[in-house]
């Protein structure tokens, strides 16, 4: 007779078993039974939320910044509701995440009880699976198996929904790594052959106008990817430039680099895209604010396209030449086959690609990320230059929230490792960057995290600056404050005639009184000139931080691809706005 | 609408619609037959039809068919998102008119009619494999099986005959020859 444990010491067991050390959660009527095991598994720490958003988003700050699975506990009806926020971003972004929840009894399922929602239907669109577990003897496998959907593929986030009388119910537990035989997102058996290498190497030698558009993918097949990635851009002299999310794998203060691409991406970048004649998409998915109208993206190139998941190769886009493969995988056996067949490429290559690379300087010449700067006023870009500066020596990991912030963070901040990057980009989740934050602090302690946030989007998940003061997490959270929710701003000044319907906050609360009340240190800057004493001030602090940061209330965020315009046309500077069609309008 | 300059979220042009047979065999588990449907209805997928049995009894195995409309690209994608689901196992996926597939779609008649009608009716249905499965001197059940576009017509011809209810199956589907879809 094997020995039975309850459903509840089968979750810590699996967790255990799955070398989880923190749980995000907020407990509830439903999970209790598990909630009340936790005390007998030390090696297992439970992270407090405020709120299950903030939960979820941590859990997201924790995977991203470590390249673990994040775990989340939450309670029945509203505890999962307010779950699938951060589960949706998640599945946006491909992060993965195990979302535990608990459910009422089995005997109430159906029958409206008091925090009852249906948890699995609520959340199939927007997990890779779910399970509602109503067998203790299946705890252990649906766990396991759990685990396995969550991190196997391209990741993203999965839910157990688990009834209370099967928390407090005896089954058997085991443990046998993958259960899952069938091959998820075709990673499992997919054998790189040299035909397809051999088809990959002609086309980057035929090219004399090439370039890398890398993405997340490259993040999420491990550090080692971004290693391999460094030497193929190395060894070919190609430019590259990336998407929002694969920002950090490749070095952003490296003269290859163009910078990212994209609806506020540079003008070298997003040029070179559309005239390039090769485009090796390396873990990208030609999203809408990459290509804008799709029937005139980059016309004149062959594309190559790099991905784990089938589904992403030829649905905006179509191809020349599909891989599907995990990123590190596949540039491993590339690098291999390049070196042995084209020991002299980069000097051969250097005069076919050399008229692209002129070009490209020409292209840069525009220095497209330039603004205006004053002495009078802080400007949102020179906040995030001089925080660069300023942290640039130290491995700092930066989170943002959504909006203006979020791309003067992306241009200006230039990462130079992978994983030090955590934005909210698929879903655009406003509120996303200081729960982030409090991840990325706990699987990364004594290291300088920084939420460059707007404070707009911060007030959304504000309360989680109490778990940050309780479990002592130094996060610092720099608002870009304009009293505007900035973008939405510069929308309604482009397409709307100047209309600022609603987009001022006409009642912020005084942050600096506000991170005193919750037990952190607040700080402000309003001009120039102070603005860099107090970026040293706040990262030699070790306690949470709130840093007010007064801004310009009119800066827009340029470059821009605006509405009613080709791709290659892009706004460079206020000088150049122009009406856009009334076409443009109804696009978002 | 004038044509749209725009550079963001502007429709692509939109290829030329084709109809397709979509067989998958999944997982008889709980909620199943929602994750597919909720495939199709969260990504604007269409479907036309769609038939569903446990085919395995041991294994537990359903074959759903599944017919659908869409261009070749939205047809790609459908298998492909298909594939990615955790009880799916494997797809299959046939062009409308394909040589060496069987098609077929089974649909019941009530029509309200005396003797010799019912004589007239079996001889339209004649075609289509009938079978009468209850009678009484007013009405009749007949059961037929045909494709789609024969029951459609064959529905039209029976509603002057005094067709009064009408239950049709989506279609099923099977090559033909020895070979089974791998």
């Amino acid at each position: 007779m094997p020995k039975l444990f309850t459903g509840a010491e089968i979750v810590f067991k699996a967790l255990e078993d799955q070398k989880v050390d923190y749980i995000f959660g907020y407990p509830g009527g439903a999970v209790l039974p598990i909630y009340d095991e936790l005390k007998n598994h030390k090696s297992i720490k439970h992270i407090l939320a405020r709120h299950e958003q903030g939960a979820g988003h941590a859990a997201e700050g924790y995977a991203r910044s470590s390249g673990k699975p994040g775990i989340l506990l939450v309670t029945s009806g509203p505890g999962a509701t307010n779950a699938v926020t951060a589960l949706t971003d998640a599945y946006m972004d491909s992060v993965p995440l195990v979302c535990i929840s608990g459910q009422v009894p089995t005997h109430l399922i159906g029958t409206d009880a008091f925090q009852e929602c249906d948890t699995t239907g609520i959340t199939r669109p927007c997990t890779k699976h779910n399970w509602l577990v109503k067998d203790v003897n299946d705890l252990a496998r649906v766990l396991h198996l759990a685990f396995e959907v969550a991190t196997t593929g391209r990741p993203g986030p999965v839910l157990v929904d688990i009834p209370k009388d099967i928390q407090f119910k005896k089954g058997k537990y085991s443990f046998s790594k993958s259960t899952l035989k069938k091959k998820l997102n075709g990673r499992a058996t997919h054998k790189i052959s040299n035909n397809e290498l051999d088809k990959f190497i002609d086309l980057l030698k035929k090219s004399s106008k090439p370039i890398f558009y890398t993405g997340g993918g490259v993040i999420n097949s491990g550090p080692q990817a971004s290693e391999y990635l460094r030497e193929l851009v190395s060894l070919t002299g190609f430019p590259i430039t990336s998407t929002l999310q694969g920002l950090g794998a490749y070095p952003g203060d490296d003269p290859q680099f163009l910078g990212m691409l994209g609806m506020h991406g540079t003008f070298e970048a997003n040029n070179a895209m559309h005239d390039c004649d090769l485009m090796i998409n390396i873990g990208a998915r030609f999203d809408d604010r990459i290509t804008g109208k799709v029937d005139e993206f980059s016309p004149g190139s062959k594309k190559i396209h790099v991905d784990i998941d089938p589904s992403s190769i030829g649905k905006n886009i179509k191809v020349d030449l599909a891989i599907v493969s995990d990123v590190s995988e596949f540039l491993k056996s590339l690098i291999k086959r390049f070196k042995e067949k084209n020991k002299n490429f980069l000097n051969s290559n250097k005069q076919k690609t050399s008229r692209w690379w002129s070009t490209i300087e020409k292209w840069r010449e525009k220095k497209s990320l330039n603004f205006i700067n004053s002495n009078k006023i802080i400007k949102p870009q020179h906040a995030v230059q001089r925080l660069y500066e300023l942290t640039k020596d130290k491995d700092t990991f930066v989170t943002t929230e959504v909006g203006q912030h979020q791309m003067w963070a992306a241009q200006h901040y230039k990462f130079n490792k992978p994983n030090r990057w955590m934005t909210s980009g698929g879903l655009g989740t406003m509120g996303y960057g200081l729960p982030a934050a409090i991840g990325v602090q706990i699987a990364n302690p004594g290291k300088l995290v920084v939420d460059i946030a707007g404070e707009a989007s911060v007030l959304m998940t504000m309360q989680e600056m109490s778990t940050a003061v309780q479990y002592k997490l130094p996060i610092k959270i720099f608002i870009l404050n304009n009293e505007y929710m900035g973008m939405v701003r510069q929308w309604q000044e482009l397409l709307h005639e100047k209309n600022y319907s609603e987009s001022y906050t006409a009642a912020l609360p005084d942050f600096v009184k506000l991170a005193e009340s919750y037990g952190c240190v607040g700080m402000r800057a309003k001009t120039p000139d102070e603005l860099d004493e107090k970026i040293k001030e706040m990262v030699n602090i070790d306690r949470p931080v709130i840093f007010d940061c007064l801004v310009d209330k009119a800066e827009n965020c340029f470059p821009m691809i605006p509405s009613g315009k080709p791709h290659n046309q892009m706004i460079l500077g206020p000088e150049e706005e122009e009406e856009i069609s009334d076409e443009g309008k109804i696009l978002v | 609408m004038a044509k749209s300059k725009s550079a963001y979220s502007v429709p692509g042009k939109i290829g030329k619609t084709e109809r397709h047979i979509i067989v998958v065999w999944v997982d008889n588990e709980a909620g199943v037959l929602a994750r597919i449907a909720g495939l199709f209805s969260g990504r604007g997928y269409n479907i036309e039809s769609l038939a569903v049995a446990e085919v395995d009894k041991k294994k537990h195995i359903s074959r759903i068919t599944i017919v659908t409309e869409g261009t070749p690209q939205v047809i790609e994608q459908i298998n492909l998102q298909l594939k990615k689901l955790v009880p799916v196992h494997k797809v299959a996926d046939f062009k409308r008119g394909e040589k060496d597939i069987l098609f077929r779609e089974l649909a019941l008649f009530k029509m309200l009619a005396n003797a010799k009608k019912q004589e007239k009716i079996k001889k339209i249905c004649k075609k289509f494999n009938p079978v009468v499965l209850d009678k009484t001197n007013k009405s009749f059940v007949i059961q037929v099986t045909a494709l789609r576009a024969e029951i459609d017509k064959l529905a039209i011809d029976l509603k002057r005959l005094g067709l009064i209810s009408t239950s049709r199956t989506g279609a099923v589907a099977m090559t033909k020859g020895p070979k089974i879809f791998n």
